[in-house]
């Protein structure tokens, strides 16, 4: 990491002693964030524009709607950091307001590319651009809400087994209701049914149990670290610590059987897996989990066609191209990022919406055709830079529980980016996810500006000058006091 | 906690390093395989933005036309007479993809070839976009078309391909039932989907399918004329005795070999070969079959171009070969161009072209020149003798015997005051010969003494005359027509 973030667990920190010296204030850095969301917005305005141009010809008013729409967002949602979280890391939400810009622009490029299209079932393609819009204005109120309504990330602590709790119920319920309110959506069965809306309680079930989690392993922290026997050199826990793996274990392999969800398994068990690592510092719990990990996806390989299926697309997708859900999507997005190349075909001029799922989980190799090798790379360090910077946070606060949470839910986005980005580059057997803040989609959308609000929250603990009782008004010595009469009471 | 967060920092960066490394493969290392690969459509669609190249027979008529549209592909192929050129030109279609010339000179009409680099260049520096290359055809429109009406006229099935013996240009091939490849380059992607459902529907017999290269059928009689070259070769003459049996039985069997309707080939014991070849007496044949030897007949055979696999005109063409001839019986068999004897049309014109040619084999081939954009010729295409297939004195030989068996054969449309070397075919074909209505066949050039053109035809089951049909009734008027349209039209 090599960040010159002190280690602040147990000590106060130099950071904070400097920032409680008389005369300076810290600084906010919300300047700072402010010139980079200008600068977000600007790359963002420019894409919109290259967009219409390639793909129209000419400016729509359109263009002035979704452009006055984001720059209005992103411009209260800094307001919202200024008035709520003035200490918050300067560098995060930038990089999410240009990942979000970006999405909107690449989802309007679809809609334009696929305007009027009648489908082989008589359909015609919904725009979905405006409604990705108001997403994004209700993924940033929640956003400026739990900011405001969360003045202190410990508090969730305390809810930790209820967020548990609701988290699991949220995670299975798709899975075990009946088809009507809990449909199969291309092969996954993840989403819920609640009139016109359809979400993915699985979505928020990640950031419940990544608090959960947090919350459980600072309590029990101690039990964990308890040696049991050494083999191969490394500390294996003790068998009845093991609880909590399993339990991990055993919701990832229902929720691969019962939901055909391939992705959200792997990022759930990746996630507790790390936060298992940081809270006990034992390499032998990430061993002990990859190999259980690895037997599970074994035996569901053998078992079931759907992961069969995945495996064999990953292998050789020209040679399934045909096959019904063969290797068609992969091949496609494979096509569209080789003929990208270096440069790209440039923003609206390439031909993503050849590819299925352009505006969900494949959005990533619309980048990469339009934007080539050079965009596609940008885009990568964006979310490392988004994922470090909110780790920084994790290393700089003071609490455990802010440790623990900050670290997860950065590793659970940089971990879901390499399970979507690898799966569309074939570096991994795809797995139907959204990448974060770019695909279309609520659920996932409103998930992560949650889960942005509380990195905030912590980086904001972690930099803000630390409130120490304030000293007692000085008082002379006592023997310098005068002497006073005092009056007998009569 | 610090170090195993720090840890799971470099983890983080370790995944988008990994997927960093795995875009560059995909976008730049390997980018090529799969930019070329079949499946990319969106090779295809670029080529659409570029004017494609023409096509246009040997008098400078187009046609394979381009034309300029205002919708997303800019040009739009269009095809002049297209039934009668389809089999030669093939389609050009988004969805579909190529065939015929469109396919084989895809590189040229596309601009993309090598011989075009330097127009490429300077195309590149005057900003000018780069077009692609004309290919002028070797066919003669006058033959081709009697060609195409001949064959349509009663509606047949079939094929007839004419050749100019001495320099190997294809002078027509036709193919029925044909198709227009407008309905397959059209823009509409539903006219396009219709149009492609009926040419591949299971009643439609396969309009798709050129026949003239890509369908193999028994050769039937007209082998005889390669078996006596090889009798020829081996030492014969046209008065060598073969029997006259009305039915022979095949050695080692019980199976007769019976002439047509059992007919004596003569009133004594034997005939010579020149009234063999004139009557078509299959006893004869299967005898002198039978005295030559498999080695002898497969070797004259490969001399007329028989076993080529990479024979392209630049269309590719099926392989035509004797079959295996595991026996005496089967020799006897394959002598009269039975048993597994496969031939396609083309390789039928070309021994005759051959033949006709003093026994020099001309490569034979259907572009004539490349032209530039500007119409400048790029290539022209030179005659190429491959082979010498008979001394001339032989070919002189047999052309006498089919100047008999043209004498011999019925049907309408002699030619007048032109001398015709020809041989017909009747070829049995099915599980059950009786059944099954036999193929028409005719091999004939003209004129005899100084050849300017060679033909082969083939009417599919008999054509319109059901089990009765013979070579001379339904395809030599077919086979006279086309000649006579070329010889009288110089």
């Amino acid at each position: 990491m090599g960040s010159p973030v002190p280690s602040g667990e147990g000590s106060p920190g130099a950071s904070a002693a400097t920032n409680t010296s008389p005369g300076l204030k810290a600084p906010t850095r919300r300047g700072t964030e402010l010139v980079m969301l200008s600068f977000a917005a600007g790359l963002v305005t420019l894409a919109l524009i290259l967009v219409e141009l390639n793909q129209e010809r000419s400016l729509s008013l359109r263009i002035l709607y979704l452009g006055l729409a984001y720059l209005g967002l992103f411009a209260c949602a800094h307001l919202a950091v200024r008035r709520w979280a003035p200490y918050a890391d300067p560098a995060i939400l930038p990089c999410v307001a240009l990942l979000n810009g970006l999405g909107l622009v690449v989802i309007h490029r679809i809609d334009l590319a696929l305007e009027g299209t009648v489908f082989p079932d008589g359909s015609t393609w919904d725009p979905v651009a405006f409604k990705q819009v108001i997403w994004t204005g209700i993924g940033l109120l929640l956003f400026a809400a739990t900011l405001k309504f969360l003045p202190d990330h410990r508090m969730l602590a305390r809810f930790g087994y209820t967020f548990g709790l609701v988290g699991l119920v949220a995670l299975l319920l798709p899975g075990v209701l009946p088809g009507f309110i809990a449909p199969t959506i291309n092969g996954a069965k993840i989403w819920l049914r609640v009139g016109p809306l359809s979400i993915q309680p699985g979505e928020f079930a990640k950031i419940l149990l990544m608090v959960f989690f947090a919350a459980f392993l600072v309590s029990k922290r101690d039990l964990f670290t308890v040696a049991g026997r050494r083999f191969l050199g490394m500390d294996l826990p003790r068998a009845r610590d093991l609880g909590p793996l399993f339990a991990a274990w055993g919701v990832t392999v229902a929720v691969m059987v019962l939901q055909k969800d391939l992705g959200s398994s792997l990022l759930f068990f990746g996630i507790v897996l790390v936060l298992l690592y940081i809270a006990t510092e034992r390499a032998a719990w990430v061993v002990l989990g990859l190999g259980m990990f690895a037997g599970g996806a074994v035996v569901a390989w053998k078992l079931f066609t759907h992961v069969q299926q995945r495996v064999a697309n990953w292998q050789d997708p020209i040679a399934r191209y045909d096959v019904v859900g063969g290797g068609y999507q992969i091949s496609q997005s494979l096509f569209a990022l080789a003929t990208g190349g270096i440069g790209g075909a440039g923003l609206g001029a390439g031909r993503p919406e050849m590819i299925p799922e352009a505006n969900t989980d494949f959005i990533t190799a619309v980048i990469g055709e339009e934007l080539g090798f050079v965009g596609f790379a940008a885009l990568l360090l964006v979310y490392m830079v988004f994922a470090l910077r909110g780790l920084r946070g994790a290393i700089a606060v003071r609490d455990s529980f802010g440790k623990l949470l900050g670290g997860g839910l950065a590793f659970a986005v940089c971990f879901q980016v390499f399970i979507v980005v690898g799966g569309i580059t074939k570096l991994i057997p795809m797995t139907g996810i959204t990448a974060p803040f770019l695909s279309y989609g609520g659920s996932s959308l409103l998930a992560n500006y949650i889960l942005v609000a509380l990195l905030l929250r912590i980086s904001a603990a972690a930099r803000a000058p630390q409130r120490i009782a304030k000293p007692k008004p000085q008082q002379p010595a006592i023997a310098d006091q005068h002497t006073v009469m005092v009056e007998r009471p009569k | 906690m610090n170090t195993p967060l720090r840890r799971v920092g470099m983890a983080m960066m370790v995944m988008i390093l990994l997927l960093l490394g795995n875009a560059t493969w995909v976008q730049v290392i390997n980018a090529d395989e799969w930019r070329k690969n079949a499946y990319n459509r969106r090779v295809l669609l670029d080529e659409y933005a570029r004017k494609r190249g023409l096509i246009t027979v040997a008098d400078g008529t187009v046609i394979a036309d381009v034309k300029e549209t205002s919708d997303r592909l800019r040009f739009l192929r269009t095809y002049n007479n297209g039934p009668v050129y389809a089999p030669v030109t093939g389609y050009l279609s988004v969805t579909y993809g190529t065939s015929g010339m469109e396919r084989a000179e895809n590189d040229l009409l596309n601009g993309s070839d090598d011989r075009l680099f330097a127009r490429r260049v300077s195309a590149l520096i005057t900003g000018r976009d780069p077009v692609g290359g004309n290919v002028q055809l070797t066919l003669n429109a006058k033959v081709q078309q009697t060609a195409y009406d001949q064959l349509t006229a009663k509606g047949f099935t079939g094929s007839v391909v004419a050749i100019k013996p001495d320099t190997g240009e294809i002078l027509a091939m036709a193919s029925t039932p044909s198709y227009d490849p407008n309905l397959l380059a059209s823009h509409d992607v539903n006219e396009q989907a219709a149009a492609w459902k009926q040419l591949t529907a299971k009643d439609s017999n396969d309009p798709l399918v050129n026949r003239a290269t890509q369908a193999l059928y028994p050769a039937g009689s007209t082998l005889k004329v390669v078996v006596a070259a090889a009798a020829l070769a081996d030492g014969k003459n046209k008065d060598t005795p073969y029997t006259a049996k009305g039915s022979i039985t095949l050695p080692g069997s019980q199976t007769p070999l019976p002439n047509f309707n059992g007919t004596p080939c003569g009133p004594g014991e034997t005939v010579p070969m020149e009234t063999a070849l004139a009557k078509s007496c299959n006893t004869a044949f299967g005898e002198m079959a039978g005295q030559l030897g498999a080695n002898k007949l497969r070797r004259q055979a490969e001399k007329f171009g028989f076993n080529d696999p990479d024979l392209a005109v630049p269309l590719v063409v099926e392989t035509s070969t004797l079959g295996s001839i595991p026996d005496d019986a089967a020799l006897y068999q394959t002598g009269i161009g039975q048993r597994d004897v496969q031939i396609t049309p083309l390789e039928n014109a070309v021994v005759a072209a051959t033949i006709a040619n003093n026994g020099k084999r001309m490569q034979p081939y259907l572009v004539s020149k490349i032209l530039g954009p500007d119409l400048k010729s790029i290539d022209d295409t030179e005659p190429d003798q491959v082979e010498t297939a008979m001394s001339t004195a032989n070919a002189n030989a047999l052309r006498d015997m089919m100047i008999q068996s043209e004498i011999n054969t019925g049907g309408e449309g002699r030619l007048q005051n032109v001398q015709v070397a020809s041989k017909t075919g009747t070829a049995e074909h099915g599980t059950d010969a009786l059944k099954n209505n036999p193929h028409a066949w005719y091999i004939a050039f003209a004129p005899a003494q100084k050849p300017e053109i060679a033909i082969a035809v083939i009417v599919e089951d008999g054509g319109d005359r059901g089990l009765g049909a013979t070579g001379g009734k339904v395809a030599a008027p077919i086979g006279r027509a086309v000649m006579n349209a070329y010889l009288a039209g110089r």
